[in-house]
């Protein structure tokens, strides 16, 4: 079992019934990014119409970014990255107006 | 007698002789001990709460100060309170890149301008206001739009970019002229609750705009033809920030040993929060500023980066001639029937059709419409009269989303009679009706 917080910001949250913050609990022994991800698509993402809102061409779409902890998910291993209990994964959109 | 006198006269030449060896003195000291300082008495004054804050660096920081020029694109919700506080601070030059003119919908949160300034250029009525904030400051106003062949030069002498504009065109032209200048930019957005804060091409070494985003955003993704909502002292929080990381840049606080690149989020709603994140560093990849770079001067100069192109923007022409109609002919042939024997459908956010609407006019969101997929049922349960052939007019805020709207009704719903109301619940105010609320 791995324990994740995951957060949408930026406005991401329309798309995950509004809700910014998820505590999830992931019956897995190991799980990387990808596999966070693929989860967060099947079980997060209530309306199958608002995926291309979160993910272009199975990558997370362009405007949006990653954070693992704090810190881009750049500097971290991306899709490789082993997610481990108690981390906290945020996707924040990218914001444009002034 | 007259030794006397001449003794009297003697002594006080003397005297004065001395008196005025001292006074030359004096007045020949003097000029040199005025040149010494570096600031006007007023501006010892004015700056002096602000140089006795230790991490300043006191009167050398206030020179640093009177010494720097910062360039301002944008004087909307970053900007307005951007600009007075770098006034206020004595920073030497401020320029204001701005065309857009002041509207009443501005003021909630555009609050250097006030309701005289309507319909005045926002970058003069700007300059008014920091004038006499502070005239130690000289103003600079650029009533255009920043586009690839004005930026050098208007860039050009300029030590910092503030970046307080609202597009991702001139946020990724900002940074690559920036980066070819070898200026730091502070850049920073907002929207609804919520604002982002960085600082790009730090010290020529930090990361640019195209390391964070070397992909634009899909236009079509960046939801609908509503400009989005935005809170006034969320985004004037975030305007304020981004006069501190100029100041601090200035000043030298800053340093490439301890400079971090970073992301900072601030969320109004519901609790506040300020979040600092860790980013990327320079990439190596990066086509801008990084080992192998095509977006040089001459590329951004001669047109050859297109920008419009590369940020793409969304295509709401959907709709033939036909299947569209005028906001005066909609009244005259539909709206001021006495029976409304048509549907009327309002396809703006909820929130919107709430503040004003026509009175029987039914609203399903474009993007509720979308998610029926084509379904006269789920159709129905929002507007139980609806059939086949039903005549449906369509609005929305500006005559975009109804478009959209208009296409999805004939062609997932295969209603044949749908028509989009051009320019929307707007243009219907300004050329129909102007009683309506307008927001
Ligand atoms: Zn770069």
């Amino acid at each position: 079992m791995i324990k994740v917080r995951v957060e949408f910001l930026g406005g991401l949250d329309v798309v995950f019934s509004k809700q910014r913050v998820h505590d999830l609990t992931i019956d897995a022994e190991e799980l990387s990014m990808q596999g966070l991800i693929d989860y967060i698509v099947q079980n997060l993402i209530t309306n199958k119409n608002d995926v291309d809102v979160f993910l272009e061409d199975d990558n997370i779409r362009p405007g949006i970014i990653t954070l693992i902890n704090d810190t881009d998910w750049e500097l971290e291993g991306e899709m490789e990255y082993e997610v481990c209990d108690g981390d906290v994964i945020s996707f924040t959109s990218t914001l444009h107006g002034g | 007698m007259v030794s006397e006198v001449n003794q009297d006269l003697i002594n006080e030449l003397a005297a004065l002789k001395l008196e005025n060896a001292r006074l030359r003195r004096q007045v020949e000291s003097q000029p040199t001990t005025v040149q010494e300082y570096p600031l006007s008495l007023e501006e010892y004054r004015r700056y002096g709460r602000q140089m006795i804050v230790e991490d300043t660096g006191g009167v050398q920081g206030q020179v640093r100060l009177k010494n720097s020029k910062v360039l301002v694109v944008g004087a909307g919700g970053l900007g307005c309170p951007a600009l007075p506080y770098l006034a206020g601070a004595g920073i030497g030059q401020i320029g204001i890149v701005d065309n857009d003119i002041v509207d009443t919908s501005n003021l909630h949160r555009q609050v250097l301008h006030d309701s005289t300034k309507v319909g005045m250029l926002k970058c003069e009525s700007a300059k008014a206001v920091l004038n006499k904030l502070n005239p130690h400051v000289n103003v600079v106003t650029y009533p255009v739009r920043l586009n690839y062949s004005n930026a050098f030069d208007i860039f050009d002498g300029y030590d910092y970019v503030l970046d307080c504009t609202d597009t991702p065109l001139t946020r990724y032209l900002i940074s690559d002229v920036a980066v070819n200048l070898g200026i730091t930019v502070v850049s920073a957005s907002g929207l609804g609750t919520e604002g982002q804060l960085t600082v790009l091409n730090f010290n020529n070494t930090g990361p640019c705009y195209r390391c964070f985003y070397p992909i634009p955003p899909n236009p079509m993704s960046v939801s609908s033809c509503q400009e989005g909502g935005v809170i006034g002292p969320c985004i004037g929080l975030v305007g304020t920030m981004m006069a501190v990381e100029a100041i601090k840049l200035i000043i030298g606080i800053y340093t490439p040993e301890n400079f971090q690149p970073f992301l900072t989020l601030y969320s109004g709603f519901p609790q506040q929060t300020l979040r600092t994140f860790k980013m990327r560093g320079r990439q190596s990849k990066c086509i801008c500023c990084g080992d192998n770079r095509s977006i040089t001067r001459a590329a951004i100069e001669s047109g050859e980066i297109n920008y419009e192109l590369f940020c793409g923007s969304r295509n709401y022409n959907v709709c033939s001639p036909d299947e569209r109609i005028t906001v005066n002919k909609f009244k005259d042939e539909y709206y001021d029937r006495t029976t409304q024997d048509y549907v009327l459908l309002d396809v703006r956010p909820s929130h919107h059709y709430e503040i004003s609407h026509f009175p029987d006019a039914f609203n399903i969101p474009v993007k509720k419409l979308k998610d029926m997929h084509g379904s006269m049922a789920e159709l129905q349960k929002e507007i139980p009269s609806i059939k086949e052939d039903s005549e449906v007019l369509v609005l929305c805020r500006y005559g975009n989303d109804s478009q959209l709207a208009t296409r999805l009704l004939k062609d997932e719903f295969k209603l044949p009679n749908v028509k989009d109301i051009q320019g929307g619940f707007f243009r219907y105010i300004d050329e129909v009706d102007s009683s309506i609320p307008k927001y």
